[in-house]
């Protein structure tokens, strides 16, 4: 961590438009080769040791007051997904509804931080939620695989955000990561980021995924996440969702201490977002245990967190009730999506 | 504070301790022969937990001669029987381990996390391996004489094996001393510290329940007194001892010129080495396992943090940062990374070595945090500045204290790390596997830690070099301490 | 230092007026006539420490007696500074002898056998002196006790075959245990058989990579003084054996004591002398070998490895496993 990154300017990237951000990089990134031994000098991760510290925070027992606020803090997370061949606008408007009003007997209830869905839908969700403060975030770039020419998923991300989309779950290229082209992953995340500014200068949030499960390793992804952060993302992501290994507590505890680290070198923050097979509240608050004794409790908000789910939210909801009644939950006192 | 963590506290009506306890002499609980008694004290809370007999001299006679009366039988048995017995014994350990985790959370002072998810697996864990080998033996010792492993008698036990354990780890020292014992034949009579005698005397339980003969575990709580009356029995084959160094020595000495053949488990002044390279996130939780796990009460701790010059900002001040987020207070709580002192004579040990810190002229460091009002506490602490001369970089502190020096070159840290009487315990972290290699061979200490601190497993041989004491536990070296060899 | 050599020289020569009677009750016995005997050439017997041969600091030597009592030679009779400046050459040789390859100590211990072996006449001569055997049995001591060497010479890159290896622990980590020599060993030698008991305790010590200080048979020290002269032409390191002459009590007590010895073999010291010392050697917890309780050793029987692991800590590394 001795190679220079020249500091940029605290504060968030949201809102503030591409200006100045282009001074982050300087010398790093200034070619491949120096953006390899960069993210080569990065500290090494002993796989071993980092799965214990995640398994040992697994063991941290949340109780009564404090369950009752990460259920809610966790739902005010939830990028409430559906990525299927077969999303309809019914299903997409169906899902707005849940996310806007999760637990219609409960006012109460948090809505989700935002629906995400294909760029097709994000005309459909943007006008579902119109006015409810949940936002639309779109996959682009060709999701999940990414083999798309740059041209593809650059299109692909404008009409999202044409289409209204508040925030974009970009995918790498994994393979130009795997061949070691970390350059060129670099500027398309740049070229995507750029991609994501509207009209009036405002632009959508970026988040990167880098789709953990074939990275493979963990010193993969602690480059990554450097080179992601580098080239401009708001969140850094797990995964799609869509491979064999998606979000594990290790991995993202690892990216928690990326953008802990990032932060104390750049001043910039960055968020983190674990998606896929995230499906239990007890893996949930697992994973805000992490958060909190990982990168702290600045990152307790669905503005630096967020949990990329589905089935998720309602196992949230029936331990919702459980501990407000007393009484364990079942499937039939949630609303199926 | 946005998430903080309610009380989570496991149940104590799980354990139901009786008021008193008598000696497990022969099978029986019985008084002592002069009546004395002794409480036991839970260290997070000043409770008295309950009053426990405390063993003389004549007691020791008596358990020796119950161990001697139960000897001739035990060690007949065929192994594989033998063997049954301890296999029996880890499965009630298993069966019974939340039971006794709150116990030793209660005993000890140390957190249940530790107790539950460390100590008490382990514990079984150590029967389960002994149990195998009772019927093994003649494969367990090698070169005794051509051919050994399969022809040739079984190597023969010793006698009666008088045992002295520590109160930082009871059960678990307890089941490093007497699962290789009984797997060999021998008969034990065993003194837990006086701190902490009431997993041993729940233990007697289980030799109860898993119908194990009578005299073949004798259990003796009591003070120092009584651990030397053990140790100068005449009829005492063998001594197994783990505690201090000072203790040590003086075992050393009366059994010199005896028969009796002895295991020493003695102090520590681990140095945790991490060069530039290393991979600083694990490294900073190795560091905190290293020294911060059980309270430091731990003689393999690594309480000295060797650090290369060049990165000592950057991993300091992620230790720091880590060291905040420690939760210190009720051990039953499964939050609690870090319990209480166990006693108040350790406390104050550690207070004075602390102090003696300060004076010596290193800045001492702790992260705020709460300690409860009533107990003896003592928050995570570090050093940094410190000398090899000082007084906290050569003394065992034996508490939640670490600290930090730094050195330039690989040389310069294997010298340090080797510049000390003790010999126990070494870690290293760094990414380059023959820096590694080469750093292990260098130091001089039983246990090598590289990229991770603080492992312990039945199959593993455990102990020291030089003062750290002689003899290994664990694994088939753990056998040899108790076999005629 | 001129004095004390001046005194060494003084007890020189009263050794050599006993001799000088001798050969006077001999000519008495010669006709005139004859051509004069031959006069020997007697050898000064020395201490070995740190490849060097210096007599005692202290100036002192003890007479040496056949087991007729017929004098042999003048002994040095080291003194506790001898004892320890066979410590520090011994600590000093301890990086290099157990950093050597274990092929490389086992050829040079195999080379001890070679050099013992062209010397068998020379060393049955002084054990036959020495402990009373006819030239046939001493004969047959001095090839065992070649052959002790051979044996080994074989082990040392064998032992940590045989006493060390992986341990399957239960978790995703590498785990292997290896025997490392202790370090600086002490060695009373067993004061009955000067050559073959020698051997069979001097050569596991440092087979195993660990560094010796030899205090020979008190009574009988000098076929361990002349394998010093072996030792020193085999290749064996400068101060990896020490070798020291004199009474066992009074050597005893220093090295002992000695903070930096590591490991105390009693095998030639009685039981109280034992028991005494090992109370000793408990100040920096020593490793210490008891002497036999049942009597001398059986020096020609198979000796095992028991000598070997004596001297043998076990180091236990462990490593994660993870990609």
């Amino acid at each position: 961590m001795d190679t220079e990154v020249s500091a940029r300017a605290a504060g968030p990237r949201a809102g503030g438009g591409a200006t100045g951000w282009e001074g982050v990089t300087g010398s790093v990134t200034g070619s491949d080769a120096a953006l390899k031994r960069f993210l080569h000098g990065l500290p090494g991760v002993d796989a071993v040791g980092l799965e214990e510290r995640a398994a040992v925070l697994g063991t941290r027992s949340i109780k009564t007051s404090a369950k009752a606020y990460a259920i809610d803090l966790a739902i005010s997370m939830i990028d409430l997904t559906t990525l299927e061949g077969a999303d309809t606008p019914g299903k997409v408007r169906t899902l707005c509804a849940k996310g806007m009003r999760p637990d219609p007997g409960d006012r109460a209830v948090p809505q989700v931080a935002a629906i995400c869905v294909y760029p097709d839908m994000v005309a459909v969700a943007k006008d579902a939620l119109k006015g409810s403060g949940v936002q639309v975030a779109s996959v682009a770039t060709a999701f999940p695989s990414g083999r798309a020419a740059l041209e593809v998923k650059l299109a692909d991300t404008r009409a999202a955000v044409a289409a209204g989309a508040d925030e974009i779950d970009m995918v790498i290229d994994r393979g130009a990561f795997l061949a070691g082209r970390y350059l060129e992953v670099f500027e398309q995340i740049q070229a995507v980021g750029e991609a994501c500014v509207r009209p009036d200068s405002s632009r959508a949030h970026l988040k990167v995924i880098f789709e953990n499960g074939e990275l493979a390793t963990y010193d993969n992804i602690r480059r990554c996440s450097w080179l992601a952060m580098l080239a401009g993302a708001d969140f850094i992501k797990t995964s799609t969702g869509k491979v064999a290994v998606n979000a594990t507590p290790a991995g993202t505890l690892l990216m928690l201490e990326a953008v802990r680290d990032f932060r104390r070198m750049t001043g910039v923050q960055v968020g983190v977002k674990p998606a896929g097979g995230i499906r239990t509240a007890k893996d949930a608050v697992k994973y805000l245990v992490l958060v909190n004794e990982t990168a702290g409790e600045d990152w307790l908000s669905p503005q630096w967190f967020r949990f990329g789910a589905s089935s998720l939210l309602n196992d949230l909801l029936m331990q919702r009730q459980k501990l407000a009644t007393g009484r364990y939950s079942g499937p039939d006192y949630v609303t199926v999506d | 504070m946005a998430f903080a963590y309610a009380p989570a506290p496991e149940s104590r009506a799980i354990v139901d301790i009786a008021p008193s306890y008598g000696l497990f002499i022969d099978g029986e609980f019985t008084e002592s022969a002069d009546g004395r008694v002794f409480k036991s004290v839970s260290p997070s809370s000043e409770e008295v937990l309950a009053e426990v007999a405390r063993a003389g001299e004549r007691d020791v006679d008596r358990a020796v001669k119950a161990a001697r009366r139960a000897f001739a039988t035990w060690s007949a048995l065929p192994g594989a029987e033998r063997g049954k017995y301890l296999f029996r014994i880890a499965r009630i350990l298993q069966e019974r381990s939340r039971e006794l985790a709150v116990l030793e959370s209660l005993d000890n002072g140390k957190p249940i996390r530790e107790t539950r998810d460390f100590d008490l697996p382990t514990v079984a864990a150590h029967f389960f391996y002994y149990a195998g080998w009772a019927d093994k033996l003649k494969y367990a010792v090698t070169g005794r004489s051509p051919m050994s492993g399969t022809s040739g008698p079984d190597p023969k036990p010793l006698g009666v094996a008088g045992q002295v354990i520590p109160w930082n780890f009871p059960l678990l020292m307890l089941a490093w001393k007497v699962a290789p014992a009984l797997a060999t034949g021998n008969t034990v009579v065993l003194k837990p510290a006086e701190t902490t005698p009431l997993s041993a005397l729940f233990f007697a339980d289980v030799c109860r329940q898993a119908g194990l003969p009578r005299g073949v575990v004798n259990i003796l709580p009591g003070y120092g007194d009584a651990g030397a009356a053990l140790v100068a029995h005449e009829d005492v084959d063998k001594v197994a001892f783990t505690g201090s160094t000072e203790v040590g020595r003086s075992i050393a000495r009366a059994v010199a010129g005896t028969r009796k053949k002895v295991t020493l488990e003695l102090g520590g002044k681990a140095a945790n080495i991490v060069f530039d390279d290393a991979p600083i996130d694990q490294a900073v939780e190795g560091v905190v396992k290293g020294i911060f796990f059980n309270q430091g009460h731990v003689c393999s701790a690594g309480s000295r943090l060797l650090v290369q010059e060049s990165i000592q900002d950057e991993l300091l001040d992620a230790l720091k940062r880590r060291m905040s987020t420690l939760r210190v207070g009720d051990p039953l709580d499964k939050n609690t990374d870090i319990g209480a002192i166990n006693s108040p004579e350790q406390l104050a040990r550690i207070t004075e070595l602390a102090a003696a810190g300060e004076a010596e002229g290193a800045e001492r460091w702790a992260p705020a945090c709460e300690l409860p009002s009533s107990g003896y506490w003592f928050a995570p602490t570090l050093f940094t500045g410190v000398s090899q001369a000082h007084r906290i970089a050569r003394e065992e502190i034996f508490g939640p204290v670490l600290s930090v020096l730094t050195f330039r070159t690989p040389a310069e840290a294997v010298e340090k790390a080797n510049n000390t009487p003790y010999g126990l315990s070494a870690g290293i972290w760094t990414e380059k596997g023959s820096r590694i290699l080469s750093v292990a061979n260098k130091l001089r200490a039983g246990v090598v830690w590289a990229n991770t601190f603080n492992q312990f497993d039945p199959t593993s041989p455990f102990g020291g070099y030089k003062e750290s004491g002689y003899g290994r536990e664990g694994g088939r070296h753990g056998l040899e301490a108790y076999l005629d060899v | 230092m001129s004095d004390k050599s001046s005194k060494q020289e003084k007890r020189g020569g009263k050794a050599a007026r006993a001799e000088d009677a001798e050969q006077a009750d001999a000519v008495v016995e010669t006709p005139v006539a004859a051509a004069p005997t031959r006069l020997s050439v007697f050898k000064t017997y020395k201490l070995y420490v740190g490849g060097k041969f210096p007599r005692s600091e202290s100036g002192r030597v003890y007479e040496v007696t056949d087991s007729t009592d017929k004098w042999l030679a003048n002994a040095p009779q080291a003194s506790r500074k001898d004892a320890r400046d066979a410590v520090v050459a011994a600590r000093k040789a301890v990086p290099g002898w157990s950093g050597a390859t274990a092929y490389n100590r086992g050829q040079v211990l195999y080379r001890v056998a070679e050099m013992l072996e062209g010397r068998r006449e020379q060393f049955a001569r002084e054990v036959a002196d020495a402990e009373g055997l006819t030239p046939d049995e001493a004969a047959a001591v001095v090839d065992a006790a070649v052959d002790r060497w051979v044996w080994y010479a074989g082990w040392t890159d064998k032992i940590a075959q045989v006493v060390g290896g992986a341990n399957p622990v239960a978790g995703p980590f590498f785990n292997l245990s290896t025997p490392e020599p202790t370090g600086v060993v002490a060695v009373l030698a067993p004061q009955e058989s000067s050559l073959l008991g020698l051997v069979s305790v001097v050569a596991p010590v440092i087979a195993t990579g660990n560094t010796a200080v030899v205090v020979a048979s008190q009574r009988a020290p000098l076929p361990a003084l002349s394998l010093s002269e072996v030792l020193a032409t085999s290749d064996v390191p400068a101060g990896v054996v020490n070798v020291l002459s004199g009474f066992t009590a009074e050597l005893g007590a220093p090295l002992a004591a000695h903070l930096d010895v590591n490991g105390l073999d009693l095998t030639g010291a009685d039981a109280e002398l034992a028991r005494e010392l090992e109370i000793s050697a408990a100040e920096n917890l020593k490793r210490v070998r008891r002497p036999s309780a049942a009597g001398p050793e059986d020096w020609q029987a198979d000796p095992g490895v028991e000598r070997l692991t004596a001297w043998l800590e076990t180091k236990t590394v462990w490593h994660p496993i993870g990609v």
